[in-house]
């Protein structure tokens, strides 16, 4: 057994904000303190190591609610972008495997610094279908930290053929099918609709507009997908890219999509990419619209949102939005890889350079701070960069600084355009995160909308996954969060004093497995066996791929 | 005697389309029946029984622990190995051999080097606009062949995947215009609606014409000929591309290995990437691969290290650098002192000047069958047959993964195991 002694716990799961308490850990779980007989027998045996963190702060390890760190995307990537990585070198060291960093790390080192920032579970963002072998073979070299997939099903050939056909119980089928068949952990809604649109040479607009294939309008999409989510029970609702994404005037889109779907647990993602504003009379015609969509997420309950934080400097942009990433080549002129993938879904991606006196860019940044600020219940905004889009991950440290310090904020701000403040009130918003803000919005906030009930939190039962922090008082905020003094996952000390140790362990993979009716196979089967270009027998991600699984049971949620 | 067990749905490793439909008819360990193989795949699973290596060192056989002993003996007191070939062996393997790099601070290449190499170099200079092949037989109406002889060199491709497979859109051939640019009038040109035939060694000023004339744009040239085409001609092919709503090109050696080499596949991308600047038009591209898993040798590189090819491990992090790192330069110039070939025949493919070096440094091979550089390495490693008595993962063209099925005993490991052996005995020694 470990005790952690004189931790100053942060868990706003079970109400605990600077609590001065001790924490048990047997093997892999957070355990009750055990009776004095028992400890008594541990401390005889020498059964019972102790750690005095002497009032360092302690969070359960952080969860990443959406991120690209493994697939076919992310690798292409990797390939795409030689001049990401030669500066940025990990040597081999001990057990500990060699890479490279930067935007787009290899596997390893992926591992690696979620791991040395306290972070002990990451859900990859999106992923093909019919390439999930591929995602759960890059898993099983992803060191460390407890992973899932999403997997792409708002483009997908069956998913519209049954929506078009009415046929909501055949999609829910499928989709329960789909999950079980390629080891995902939910489902990924990429631009609904437009992402088939884009291979028909076709472009869509808003989520009422029709005319592909299936004659289908996004709105139609999505009320099919969340009720199927929501029929198979499953633990995270459908996890959206909405439409439009990334255009001027684009909120009002996103508010649509909210009213329309108010009934259903909802998470979008990377929000600040769908709040934009058009300003008819600027010269740059972008604009904020933060209020609007923070007012809508304020007046509802069951939704929930991650940033997509915008951090200046290298990014590699990558989506399943196949359109957005041909505008954003357009738009830089940088070098740009497209993936349309049969059947399912398409891809691209473009590398990126966010620039301080660049006002969109300033403005993207500011969108994601503001509504960081506006947001009235940290339960419902998460942080991310969707790494390594809107900036790498490795930058939480420095946003959860930007957070919690306004004096830090206003000399960041002096630094963007001159013309900064005509386009965003960040500047008056005097708002600042607090500890407990910030332990909600990086692990318990993100573990409750995946329904992951044994992480983001430290009570009796939970995966011992914990990130112990030095105290802010005495700190620079953003160095305490990007060296945690101590990380343990699964119980297992892997960090100590910013250090990895040399204990190189491959993770959990979280899965769910909803039940649906097998007979959808034998519908599927013969358009699959023509239309695709493979066989459905291949086409099942089998156990060999599959390390360690934690399969996340499918229920409904009180 | 055991009776007849049918297996379905099998992929055959020999090339980089990986049909995943044969069939299988097994009794006693051995095949009796074949169905849905290609010409190639026949004589392929024909002879994957035959002619099968046993552990040699020095041309003494001896026993499989010897040879796995011998092989580490050799990368440890190396001081600067080569790891080379993969790109015919499962990405398990391949994942493990990158982890042997690693730890014998060795240089790793595969043949992706030797052949679609310079097009992954272009595409680290602009990107690559594709798709898989299941969505181009559904949506392709004009399909290019260049540098390109799928008909020989990938005999079911085009029906599996291209100008005769029924897609969702497009139901046969009569449904898709087709085109082959080549220096020779290729079987795949006999099959095509037009044969464009190109001055050798001249792709590249043949696609930066197109690529002008696409953009509005008018090619000068003194006898009004480029690449031995009147600029009428081009002008026609111009005009042919941008009629296609769902265009895709499908390039060959003919063009990664020739003339400009990375820069004709540069030229090719950008063509295909301004292609797509019409609204209503999509284009894409796609390497026609060889080897059964070449990219996934690059794929698996790629998450290990960062890079897909020409890695070196000598700092104990992975460095990239084409041309310096790649299996041909560092035989050439001598640099390297040990070589371990994993599932390759660099004797018989590579430069006379680069093999020439094998024979003179302590030379591995890890591979089933005998070939020009079992005939006189060091040391011989037997090996399970991928997709056939061994099982593991492998790469399509398109980079879509497929999981194998060993549907036959083997009295040798896998290439994966024989691999990680080494590396435990370097790790523990």
């Amino acid at each position: 057994m470990l005790r952690l002694k004189n931790a100053l716990v942060y868990d706003p799961t079970n109400n605990k904000e600077g609590v001065k308490e001790d924490i048990w850990i047997q093997d892999e779980k957070i355990v009750a303190e055990p009776e004095r007989e028992v400890l008594k027998e541990l401390k005889a045996n020498n059964d019972l190591e102790e750690i005095d963190l002497d009032g360092k702060i302690v969070m359960a390890g952080g969860v990443d609610i959406h991120s690209h760190i493994a697939g076919p995307k992310v690798n292409s990537g990797r390939v795409l972008r030689p001049e990401d990585h030669r500066r940025d070198n990990v040597a081999r060291k001990g057990k500990l495997r060699s890479g490279v960093g930067s935007t787009v790390p290899s596997s390893y080192v992926t591992g690696y610094r979620y791991s040395l920032m306290g972070y002990t579970t990451v859900m990859e963002a999106a992923g093909p279908p019919m390439k999930a072998k591929h995602i759960h073979e890059e898993f099983n070299d992803l060191p460390y930290i407890d992973k899932g997939f999403l997997v792409l099903s708002g483009n997908n050939y069956f998913v519209l053929k049954f929506i078009s056909e009415n046929n909501q119980q055949a999609l829910k089928d499928y989709l329960g099918w789909l999950i079980n068949a390629t080891g995902a952990f939910g489902l990924k809604v990429v631009n609904p609709g437009g992402v088939e649109a884009w291979k028909e040479g076709k472009r869509m607009r808003g989520i009422e507009e029709k005319g592909t294939y299936f004659d289908l309008s996004p709105k139609e999409i999505l009320l099919g997908l969340a009720k199927a989510a929501a029929d198979l029970k499953l633990p995270h609702p459908i996890h959206l890219h909405t439409n439009d994404l990334g255009s001027a005037g684009n909120y009002k889109t996103t508010i649509n999509t909210m009213r329309l779907l108010e009934d259903y647990r909802l998470h979008i993602t990377h929000i600040q990419f769908s709040s934009y504003g058009k300003n008819e009379e600027s010269k740059i015609k972008f604009a904020t619209a933060t209020d609007e969509i923070a007012a809508e997420i304020n007046k509802q309950s069951k939704l929930t949102v991650d940033i997509g934080q915008l951090v200046f400097g290298e990014a590699t942009t990558m989506t399943a939005d196949g359109i957005l990433e041909y505008n954003l080549h357009k738009l830089s002129g940088n070098k740009w890889v497209n993936t349309d993938v049969e059947m399912e879904t398409g891809s691209g991606i473009v590398p990126m350079n966010y620039k301080k006196k660049n006002l969109v860019n300033d403005i993207q940044w500011a969108t994601g701070m503001e509504l960081f600020l506006k947001i009235n219940d940290p339960w419902q905004v998460f942080l991310t960069t969707d790494h390594p889009n809107a900036g790498p991950f490795t930058a939480y440290p420095w946003i959860i600084k930007l957070l919690m310090n306004k004096s830090y904020r206003a000399d960041y701000i002096s630094d963007l355009h001159a013309k900064f403040d005509e386009y965003t009130d960040l500047s008056s918003l005097d708002r600042e995160y607090s500890l407990s803000d910030i332990a909600v919005i990086s692990r318990s906030g993100p573990a409750k909308a995946l329904g992951l009930k044994n992480k983001g939190h430290l009570g009796v039962g939970a995966d011992a996954d914990i990130a112990v922090y030095n105290n802010i008082s005495d700190n620079d905020i953003a160095e305490v969060f990007a060296h945690p003094v101590y990380v343990f996952k699964s119980g297992r000390m892997i960090v100590k004093n910013g250090e990895l140790l040399n204990n190189l362990e491959i993770g959990r993979t979280l899965v769910t497995k909803p039940d649906y009716d097998e007979n959808i196979i034998e519908l599927i089967r013969e358009d699959f066996q023509k239309y695709y270009s493979i066989s459905i027998d291949n086409y099942s991600v089998t156990d060999n791929y599959y390390d360690k699984v934690e399969v996340i049971p499918c229920t409904t949620r009180e | 005697m055991t009776e007849l067990k049918t297996f379905k749905n099998i992929t055959c490793t020999f090339c980089g389309a990986l049909c995943d439909n044969i069939e299988v008819k097994v009794k006693d360990n051995k095949i009796e029946e074949l169905k849905n193989a290609c010409a190639i795949s026949r004589k392929k699973y024909e002879h994957a029984l035959k002619d099968r290596t046993v552990p040699m060192i020095n041309g003494e056989e001896t026993t499989y622990q010897k040879v796995i002993e011998k092989a580490a003996e050799i990368l440890k007191n190396s001081k600067n190995p080569l790891i080379y070939g993969l790109s015919s062996t499962t990405a398990e393997a391949q994942k493990n051999a990158v982890k042997l790099a690693e730890l014998t601070g060795a240089n790793i290449d595969s043949t992706s080097s030797v052949c679609h190499g310079p097009g992954t170099m272009a595409k680290q200079l602009v990107g690559m606009v594709t798709a898989t092949l299941g969505e181009i037989k559904n949506r392709s109406d004009l399909m290019v062949f260049w540098g390109a002889n799928p008909v020989e060199a990938h005999p079911n491709h085009s029906k599996r995947y291209t100008m005769l497979a029924e897609g969702l859109f497009k139901k046969n051939r009569s449904d898709r215009e087709v085109i082959v640019f080549d220096v020779r009038k290729t079987p795949t040109a006999k099959m095509a609606d037009q044969f464009i035939r190109v001055e050798p060694g001249k792709d590249f000023e043949l696609l930066m014409a197109l690529r002008m004339m696409i953009n509005g744009k008018e090619p000068e040239s003194k006898n009004g000929k480029i690449a031995g085409l009147d600029l009428a001609e081009i002008e026609a092919a111009a005009e042919k591309l941008k009629s296609a709503n769902y265009g895709s090109i499908f390039y060959g050696m003919g063009l990664t290995m020739t003339g400009a080499k990375y820069m004709n596949t540069w030229a090719a991308m950008s063509l295909i990437r301004d292609l797509n600047n019409d609204q209503q038009r999509r284009f894409v591209m796609m390497p026609m691969r060889g080897h059964g898993n070449v990219a996934g040798s690059e794929i698996t590189m790629a998450w290990q290290t960062g890079y897909p090819f020409a890695v070196n491990f000598s700092k104990a992090y992975p460095r990239y650098n084409p041309g310096e790192y790649t299996a041909v330069d560092l035989l050439a110039n001598k640099e390297v002192d040990a070589a371990f070939i994993i599932a390759s025949d660099p004797m018989g493919n590579l430069p006379k000047k680069a093999a020439a070096h094998l024979k003179d440094i302590p030379t591995i091979i890890l591979d089933p069958h005998w070939n020009f550089t079992s005939d006189f390495a060091d040391v011989v490693i037997p090996s399970a047959l991928k997709g056939i008595t061994a099982s593991g993962t492998v790469y399509r063209m398109d980079h879509v993964p497929l999981h194998l099925r060993a549907f036959l005993e083997d009295e040798w490991p896998n290439d994966e195991e024989a691999v990680a052996e080494i590396g435990e005995l370097i790790e523990n020694a």
